[in-house]
């Protein structure tokens, strides 16, 4: 009787710890997302303020904002050739994306499917390649690029350097070992029924991958073309020293130039910024499932 | 099918790395042949030039925060999200947040908070304004060379949090849920349960963990490139090699040495990356 009490009374009191330790829980992270929310926030505030209204007052950024506006985002609009930007990094973004997953999922489907001796060697290079820190190979990268020569309508000077096509080259090689090792991962755990299906109908290696594999690998594409998207939407070194002339540069290089050279005004900065995050953010939140699945594929299998 | 991918991939890659070795034996300046200079670099590097020492300890410091707190924080982030919690999905969101943005665009989201009170710089406004701080007083976070490796090592943390948290996540969703239940059975807490049973199944998550830390502290680039050059205090190893060999020297066989050096320290956490995923094949 009095051993059940007790129990009773001990299951009451371990509730209440873990209530009360669940509310510490919830503290700890709304604070802590509150501390990694302000800087994105604070960076959109700053960017509905007209400037002239901060620095005439003596609070500085406390100052209670009298106007909230969006000239910040026109003046930097208007005055920059935005657009230009945007576009560069839709001629090298959207290309260097579905080469690296056409050029991947091949390479991925060969190994996967073929047993060849030298299979994870070639995984290996490709994953180690694109372990590297980018400014290890890029010296020799610039001077290449500057040697080699492409003829006039791919290339308006005559050189691999300072073109879209050097950057998709870059772009997609490098992502092409990360994609082939997830994509590869992906198909080893398909069936294989389906492809001994496949070869009974008499069907050849093109057909299998186009047909059967492909098909199959759609979430796993997804989910890589959304990751993908982002790392080459947000690459700023490639761009930055691959190309010479700042008109060209995607729009999250252009950055750089813009950032030093043109908009000296906080504020307009900070409109600037919030433009170029949009894109990823917006993709992130919309995406959200493939995005951590093509993170998760890429972690899961160590 | 896998011929031409993979040559492009060894000679964009790899060829690079392989030259870079050669040229950081050579005084090569762009022009001209290749004239070799045995060690020269190397022994210049490590004995007289000002930046090297630096460089290299920003580097280290930024993978000891990395290692102490960044890292340690994404876990226990993930950690805490793993259980049933209302709001989960939204407090994710926003730790993750950061990882999509581009590291220039970090860059420039702090600057705004560590400006100067000239120039309306968020946290010296907050010190003076609470009168914390004296307005003389309040410090140039970004400016001040003795200070600004870790205002930056910061800004960086704040997206490599969020980036572990979901590595980690993902680990932590697919250890087998029977595990738990036997660790709980037997009487185990939920730190004992963490330690002793759900951290050793995940071997595989833990060394990818290892690697993106080390890598992502060797890569550290874009942030310190856009606040200053990485000049004044904010020197690494990989601004060092553009600064040298591209945008404003052309010391092709110097900086190619810096890069060698950055080479040798990457191939360690690649190397062993590469024996688990051999042995996970075996």
């Amino acid at each position: 009787m009095s051993a059940t009490v007790l129990a009773g009374q001990r299951t009451a009191h371990n509730r209440g710890r873990r209530r009360l330790s669940r509310m510490g829980l919830h503290i700890f992270l709304s604070v802590l997302a509150f501390i990694f929310a302000f800087p994105i926030l604070y960076l959109v505030y700053v960017s509905l303020r007209p400037y002239g209204e901060i620095v005439a007052n003596p609070n500085g950024p406390f100052s209670t904002p009298a106007t909230l506006t969006l000239s910040n985002y026109f003046d930097v609009w208007n005055g920059q050739n935005l657009i230009g930007y945007y576009w560069n990094t839709a001629v090298i973004t959207i290309p260097s994306v579905l080469l690296t997953l056409w050029i991947s999922s091949m390479v991925a489907f060969a190994i996967s499917r073929f047993r060849w001796r030298f299979n994870l060697l070639v995984l290996m290079l490709f994953t180690a390649g694109n372990l590297l820190p980018p400014q290890v190979i890029i010296v020799p990268l610039y001077r290449l690029y500057l040697l080699i020569p492409l003829p006039a309508p791919i290339s308006d000077n005559g050189l691999l350097y300072d073109q879209f096509v050097g950057l998709i080259l870059i772009h997609t090689t490098f992502q092409t070992g990360f994609c082939t090792f997830v994509l590869s991962n992906y198909m080893k755990t398909l069936s294989q029924e389906l492809v001994e299906a496949a070869m009974m109908d008499g069907a050849g290696v093109f057909t299998i991958y186009s047909r059967v594999i492909l098909p199959l690998c759609v979430p796993a594409l997804a989910a890589m073309a959304t990751l993908l998207f982002t790392w080459i939407y947000n690459d700023f070194f490639w761009a930055l020293m691959l190309f010479k002339s700042g008109g060209k540069r995607p729009i999250t290089a252009a950055l750089n130039n813009l950032s030093g050279e043109f908009l000296t005004i906080p504020t307009q900065l900070a409109a600037l910024s919030v433009m170029v995050a949009i894109p990823t953010i917006v993709l992130y939140l919309v995406l959200q499932r493939y995005f951590i699945r093509g993170l998760t594929l890429g972690a899961a299998k160590g | 099918m896998v011929g031409v991918p993979l040559a492009i991939f060894m000679v964009l890659i790899w060829g690079m790395a392989l030259v870079s070795i050669v040229l950081s034996f050579t005084d090569w300046q762009g022009i001209g042949p290749l004239h070799f200079v045995g060690l020269d670099n190397y022994t210049y590097l490590f004995t007289q030039y000002q930046f090297f020492w630096p460089a290299l300890t920003h580097n280290v410091l930024w993978l000891l925060v990395f290692v102490c707190f960044a890292t340690p924080m994404g876990i226990l982030l993930a950690v805490c999200l793993d259980r049933p919690l209302r709001g989960s999905a939204i407090y994710q969101s926003i730790f993750f947040t950061p990882v999509v943005l581009s590291l220039a665009v970090v860059g420039l989201i702090w600057e705004l908070q560590y400006s100067p009170l000239a120039g309306n710089g968020f946290i010296d406004s907050a010190l003076v304004g609470t009168g914390l701080m004296n307005a003389n007083n309040a410090p140039d976070w970004l400016g001040d060379s003795s200070i600004n490796i870790w205002a930056v090592i910061l800004a960086a943390s704040w997206r490599q949090i969020g980036y572990i948290m979901v590595l980690y996540l993902a680990g932590l969703k697919s250890v087998d849920p029977s595990l738990r239940e036997a660790a709980a059975i037997d009487g185990a807490n939920e730190r004992q349960t963490f330690f002793r049973v759900v951290f050793p199944v995940m071997a595989p998550i833990n060394v990818v963990i290892v690697v993106v830390t080390v890598i992502e502290s060797l890569r550290a680039f874009d942030i310190a490139y856009i606040i200053n050059h990485g000049k004044g205090g904010l020197e690494l190893l990989s601004t060092l090699i553009t600064n040298n060999s591209i945008s404003e020297a052309s010391l092709i066989g110097f900086g190619s040495a810096i890069a060698v050096v950055l080479l040798v320290i990457s191939l360690v956490p690649i190397v062993l990356y590469l024996t688990r995923v051999m042995r996970s094949e075996d």
